[in-house]
């Protein structure tokens, strides 16, 4: 029998042996199925911050939705703002039936024990960011999640599978709404150049620390939990965004950017991992104010959750 | 402020995603009381038309077999060969079969 990491001397060999054999053979875990407690921390870790991801996501474009330029795109901005929200909670979900509750979720979000990406961390001044979210932030969110489908935890791949379907319609209102700006003004088109400018970067630390840099990412591979590493998803996302931005007329930040004929794929500029390593320890532009948003948000709603609770304890639901 | 009370009690949701079709699982959520699981289970799993149809139960109330216990609960429809239609060697020429 193969040894498995984090599991102790006293578990029942036939449970480790069912628990490898599904993973060899990449059916799904469930919920009540036995698990090495290696294999459900790293799940709760990353579906955890995928989560207050959604969650925390929310706000660089609620940031817009006062202030839409029109109401078809309050509309629509309103629908995928809540589509974030929704998407929080089929995460949280997920991340419940490994023996979390919410409010431990909730807390570790707010006390900083638990991450969400970094680029959240990221302002939103002008609306042409509502539009650059969308194209690159969902776009490298999309790149992530299509493999995470398969992934070998059956609660997390189903909630993945409705976010997939989804994030499609955001990504594609993001392109379109930068595509009405590019044929707008001279003014308009360089707030959307602005907006790529600062964007580029980020976008492309969304899928973490080089593979050299990433310990975690064999062993989650070797569970089934990723599909692939974070070098091959960021590559996959730069060969499809560059023609995008041609299409757009936008031009990405990156002077080193160019096809490579003999690897089939665009070699790109090294980037600034300090910078990326500063915002997830809490440096960034907005990581304050964002927790504080969502503490405050928690707090303000304590008399409401009590509320209903009081009222379903006096109709005797 | 008073204590914090506990959290509201877990739901499970079930869908008909159209008339004909059994309701089928697609998640939980949290809700203070029934109705209210109802009102969520709207919003947060039938945003573009995927249900005709909710149905919304407390997790605790549902009784469900232990992987434990898979091989014996599951045993008497493991060897029952019988059960099938394709253990039955009927010639090839006997039509409608």
């Amino acid at each position: 029998m193969t040894a498995v990491p984090g599991v102790s001397a006293d578990v029942d060999p036939e449970v480790v042996e069912s628990f490898e054999s599904t993973i060899g053979r990449h059916d799904r875990i469930e919920p009540r199925d036995w698990m090495p407690e290696g294999y459900r921390k790293t799940l709760v870790r990353q579906i955890a911050q995928h989560a207050h991801s959604e969650i925390i996501g929310m706000q660089p474009e609620g940031n817009w939705l006062t202030r839409a330029p029109s109401l078809r795109r309050k509309a629509i901005l309103l629908a995928k703002v809540q589509d974030e929200a929704g998407h929080g909670l089929y995460l949280y979900s997920a991340t419940e039936t490994l023996g979390v509750s919410r409010q431990q979720l909730t807390e570790m979000l707010i006390s900083g024990a638990q991450k969400y990406s970094s680029i959240f961390n990221y302002p939103t001044p002008s609306w042409a960011d509502v539009g650059t979210i969308g194209w690159l932030v969902d776009g490298a969110a999309i790149c992530n999640q299509v493999p995470l489908c398969r992934t070998s935890y059956g609660p997390y791949g189903r909630a993945m599978i409705r976010i997939c379907k989804e994030e499609s319609f955001h990504q594609r209102q993001g392109y379109e709404l930068l595509m009405t700006m590019m044929r707008g003004t001279d003014e308009q088109r360089a707030m959307v150049q602005e907006s790529v400018d600062r964007f580029w970067w980020p976008s492309l630390m969304m899928f973490g620390p080089p593979d050299a840099d990433s310990p975690n990412t064999g062993q989650s591979m070797a569970w089934g939990i990723k599909r692939h590493t974070n070098d091959e998803l960021r590559q996959r996302f730069v060969d499809m965004t560059v023609p995008q931005a041609e299409a757009l007329g936008v031009t990405l930040p990156d002077p080193d950017l160019r096809w490579n004929e003999e690897r089939q794929a665009h070699d790109f500029g090294e980037i600034d991992w300090d910078e990326f390593w500063t915002v997830v320890k809490g440096g960034g532009p907005c990581n304050a104010e964002r927790i504080a948003h969502r503490r405050r948000a928690w707090d303000d709603g304590a008399w409401v959750r009590e509320a209903a609770t009081s009222f379903a304890e006096r109709s005797g639901s | 402020m008073s204590e914090v009370r506990a959290e509201w009690p877990l739901y499970e949701v079930f869908v008909r995603g159209k008339r004909g079709l059994n309701h089928v699982h697609v998640g939980s959520l949290h809700a203070a009381d029934d109705q209210m699981a109802l009102r969520h289970a709207r919003d947060v799993y039938t945003r573009r038309n995927e249900g005709v149809s909710i149905w919304v139960v407390r997790s605790a109330e549902i009784t469900a077999s232990s992987p434990d216990e898979k091989d014996p609960l599951f045993a008497p429809s493991g060897d029952k060969v019988y059960r099938h239609p394709t253990f039955y060697d009927i010639p090839d020429d006997v039509p409608h079969m």
